[in-house]
């Protein structure tokens, strides 16, 4: 599996595209393929204020239920809800259609390069 | 015994299949098996519109022989067999002295002195061990675990029957619901039985794990063109409980009888003679159960899991879910779970603790879904 190399991730299995002071977050597709179809998302609403490792909302898959851990700390501003209504947009399009959330940063997130992530994820048992 | 998980996980001889298809590979039971292929929502919908080909080489095959079978079993199991015809089968279950449910079974007749039981992966030694104590006493009865010498395959939904004829010897539209026949598929001797977990029509093939590979991937080859895919556990799963099938582990354990789980119709109450277990399932069937085996329907996408508390508007404790998703099908949360009897009636509001939020529930008939092509019946 190759991630792509303009995003950060995080040890959750998300991903974290910035541009300055905003983010847009979501979870790699090795997350995707672990959980199998996701069938249900829950996302933080518009204005939460999020913490970096600490859980913000869940995705369920046919077979289990995750926390939806957030990789940078800040403001929510936008929510995907066309993912809210069709999940499997995650599996079929992890880093485009299957976006989870945006958020104000507070600070620069210490997160991985794709290449870092690509050992870290080939080591997830 | 040392605990399970330090042994490595048998593989079926369809192991090396399953890798070479892509397939997620899980341990179940002690078993090395496709979790799925690719989407198991995908597995699923094909199994309801197209077939679905399984590998359950995990289940066990036990052969009971000798000329008093039939009356052995009806001592062993709860129901009576000898009634049934040769090639009949039946959906049976073995319980222990306290009428507790040790597995639930299917019984192939396979000839009047001659049957196989199917029991679950899980619980092969605990059934072949009590059946073997169980033939104490009885002469020439021959108890066999021969779950290594059968690799047995599965084509369910409305077009396996047609998948298969194209593959038969002899048409398998004459092979009724819940009856087995000897028949030739691809060239390879089969036991073909019109049985199934997935509330599809379909057929559960036992071959030689010699034959098996070769088996699977021509089947796999004929069927691909008219949609058929492989199709792994999860999907398995989720159809059963569309259908209302009971899952041991979750829907039956040693704690219930077959009259919590709705299935006291297995219990034969007027055998001529004494059964394990007999006694007290009699009595059982005398009382009203304090909880039964209901289904639910949630509000909302959130599924109700194994384990999660079913309270009555008023918060009240009533039960618990055994089993629970987002039913690809209806596209609607279900579950089963059990629940006092006094909550237990059709269209009863519930409430369900999923992780801390009350989701409102209602109890609903099972099963939730039935196919409307019966097939042969």
């Amino acid at each position: 599996m190759t991630y792509p190399s303009q995003l950060q991730y995080s040890r959750d299995h998300e991903w974290l595209s910035t541009d300055d002071t905003h983010g847009t977050v979501g979870i790699t597709s090795f997350a995707a393929a672990s959980l199998g179809d996701i069938v249900y998302v829950d996302l933080p609403a518009i204005g939460t204020i999020v913490t970096a490792g600490s859980p913000c909302g869940e995705i369920e898959s046919t077979k289990s239920v995750s926390d939806l851990i957030s990789p940078a700390s800040g403001e929510v501003t936008a929510i995907n809800d066309t993912v809210v209504s069709d999940p499997a947009l995650i599996n079929s399009s992890p880093y485009e259609d299957g976006w989870l959330f945006q958020l104000r940063l507070d600070d620069a997130p210490e997160l991985m390069d794709a290449d870092q992530y690509t050992l870290f994820a080939n080591g997830t048992p | 015994m040392p605990p399970a998980d330090s042994q490595e996980p048998r593989r079926t001889a369809l192991a090396g299949v399953h890798q070479s298809l892509g397939a997620h590979m899980t341990d179940f039971a002690g078993w090395y098996m496709p979790l799925r292929y690719d989407s198991e929502l995908a597995e699923h919908h094909a199994v309801r519109t197209v077939a679905g080909l399984f590998d359950l080489s995990h289940m066990g095959e036990i052969e009971i022989v000798g000329t008093q079978a039939a009356e052995y079993l009806d001592y062993a199991l709860v129901g009576s067999y000898g009634a049934m015809a040769p090639l009949a089968a039946k959906y049976t279950m073995i319980c222990q002295d306290d009428g507790g449910i040790l597995d639930d079974l299917i019984v192939y007749r396979l000839r009047a002195d001659h049957f196989l039981v199917v029991a679950n992966a899980g619980n092969r030694e605990t059934v072949f061990t009590a059946l073997r104590q169980r033939s104490a006493g009885w002469d020439d009865i021959s108890i066999l675990d021969n779950s290594d010498l059968w690799s047995l395959i599965a084509v369910q939904g409305p077009l396996a029957l047609a998948i298969l004829n194209e593959m038969a010897d002899s048409p398998l539209d004459s092979l009724k619901h819940y009856s087995i026949a000897q028949r030739s598929i691809a060239g390879f001797p089969v036991l073909a039985a019109r049985t199934g977990y997935t509330g599809e029509d379909g057929f559960e093939l036992f071959c030689s794990p010699a034959d098996a590979a070769q088996l699977w991937t021509t089947i796999l080859e004929k069927g691909k063109p008219e949609g058929l895919v492989p199709a792994g556990l999860a999907c398995r799963d989720s159809l059963r409980l569309e259908a209302g099938m009971p899952l041991y582990g979750n829907e039956l354990s040693l704690d219930l009888t077959p009259f919590e789980a709705g299935l006291g119709r297995v219990v034969a109450l007027d055998k001529s003679r004494d059964s394990v277990g007999g006694d007290a399932l009699r009595e059982r069937s005398q009382d009203d159960v304090s909880r039964v085996r209901v289904g639910l329907e949630l509000e909302g996408k959130r599924s109700a899991r194994t384990g999660y508390a079913v309270l009555t508007p008023s918060g009240t404790s009533v039960g618990q879910v055994t089993s629970g998703a987002l039913s690809p099908t209806l596209g609607v949360a279900v579950a089963m779970a059990y629940v006092d009897r006094e909550s237990a009636s059709v269209g009863t509001p519930l409430l369900v603790d999923v992780r801390g939020v009350l989701v409102p529930a209602r109890i609903v008939p099972l099963p939730f879904y039935k196919r409307t092509n019966r097939g042969a019946s």
